[in-house]
């Protein structure tokens, strides 16, 4: 048997449910290219052990990403990737950060504070997907 | 799907007393169920309902179809740990595992011994000398050989601290996803059933209060703050609910979206959402799973 790629990890206090915890973490994990076409999930019976949660939870989390196109069971193995979502986009983020590293300097340069900077960035991310939306 | 449990109307009386009264269920099978609520609310009398201990005062209960503790087949379907994870004191671990085979008749003795060898319980120490957390593996041990469909535990961890605790729920849910066995257990403490449970319910002072599965009563309650009002819409049913002279803070369960901007509209966690239903608020009607 394969050795799994990811470990999962729970936040009791976040008020995200299990559930979604351990899907965000999958897509985080393909995201980063943690996780790559043709690995292996952890199986069921080793987040159960490991997490001491409802295999319910994890089958849900499981099924979730399998919609998503994620990934696919193989009946009696386990539960694999067949798809990234690290693409072209990871090779952006290289010059992003760039960016936004030089529009934090000149939001401290006016004086902002760290709680500012996240208020500001936070407001203007929420109405810019409000336009989107609508 | 089948329930495990079908109450109707169920009432237990002890002289005066309703310990439990009008309870009316349906608890799918496949679920690891939660039974919430404080101290003396009547966890425990539902609980020795369901495993036929005792005898309804008023109304039904059926478990996986059967009236509870009907007959041989019925028995070897359902299995109980009761509070305190009983054992025999003055006999050995490799002696209960020598009940549990004499005893069951669906009795698994490799899942017994690997169980009993994983956790280093020697088949020789007397089950006295155990320290409370083995105890309590040796008693969940002999409900998951026993290979029931219904696995019942009355406050199973309530006793044991924070690492037997998490070390016996791992336990406990391995077996869950080993064997698909469905589990009802009980605790006064919602953070011992975040994790585990799918399907909750609260009882208060006898009654149950909620029933659903865990995700369906995350997603319809919703804490609601802003300037004072004394009535909500109809659609909005009120479980707990203050005010001061400007302001009111509600919780409401609702399968419709909040619409009123006035709102401040917040989610609430599990354990936020059993507190809601513990406070006392005046005539609340009692409610049932929605599916």
């Amino acid at each position: 048997m394969e050795v799994p790629v990811i470990e999962f990890h729970l936040d009791t206090g976040s008020g995200v449910s299990p559930y979604m915890q351990l899907v965000r973490q999958v897509r985080h994990a393909l995201r980063l290219d943690l996780l790559r076409v043709g690995e292996q999930l952890p199986t069921v019976k080793d987040v159960v052990a490991r997490l001491a949660i409802n295999p319910n939870t994890v089958l849900k989390a499981y099924r979730e990403l399998e919609r998503d196109g994620l990934v696919a069971p193989r009946p009696g193995v386990g539960t694999f990737v067949t798809r990234t979502l690290a693409d072209e986009s990871l090779t952006a983020h290289g010059p992003l950060r760039t960016d936004l590293e030089r529009w934090l300097a000149k939001a401290r340069l006016a004086g902002l504070d760290d709680e500012s900077i996240e208020a500001l960035f936070m407001t203007t991310f929420r109405s810019a997907r409000e336009e989107d939306i609508a | 799907m089948t329930a495990v449990i079908q109450a109707r109307g169920l009432g237990k009386k002890y002289g005066q007393r309703w310990a439990l009264s009008e309870c009316t269920l349906d608890i799918p099978a496949g679920r690891v169920v939660g039974l919430v609520g404080p101290n003396g609310a009547g966890k425990t009398t539902l609980l020795n309902l369901a495993v036929g201990q005792m005898q309804p005062t008023a109304g039904s209960i059926e478990v996986l179809g059967g009236r509870p503790a009907s007959g041989p087949e019925q028995l070897a379907k359902v299995g109980y740990v009761a509070q305190d994870a009983p054992t025999y004191a003055g006999l050995s671990v490799g002696e209960h595992l020598r009940l549990g085979a004499r005893l069951n008749p669906r009795w698994d003795d490799a899942v017994a011994r690997e169980r009993i060898g994983r956790l280093g319980l020697e088949p020789g120490h007397r089950a006295g000398k155990l320290s409370g957390g083995q105890r309590a593996q040796l008693a969940l041990t002999l409900g998951i050989a026993k290979r029931p469909e219904l696995l019942i535990l009355d406050e199973p961890v309530a006793a044991l601290d924070p690492l037997a605790r998490r070390e016996f729920l791992q336990g406990l849910m391995e077996a869950v996803a080993e064997h698909s066995l469905s589990v009802v257990l009980s605790s006064h403490l919602v953070s011992d059933l975040e994790r585990t449970c799918d399907y909750l319910i609260v009882l208060v002072e006898s009654r149950v209060q909620v029933a659903g599965d865990v995700d369906d009563l995350l997603a319809t309650h919703h804490r609601l703050t802003g300037p004072r009002k004394d009535t909500l819409p109809q659609d909005q049913h009120v479980v707990s609910e203050s005010h001061t002279d400007r302001q009111s803070t509600y919780v409401v369960r609702t399968d419709g979206r909040i619409h009123d901007p006035a709102w401040t509209v917040g989610q609430l966690g599990l354990e936020d959402l059993v507190l809601a239903y513990m406070t006392p608020a005046p005539s609340r009607p009692t409610l049932e799973a929605i599916r």
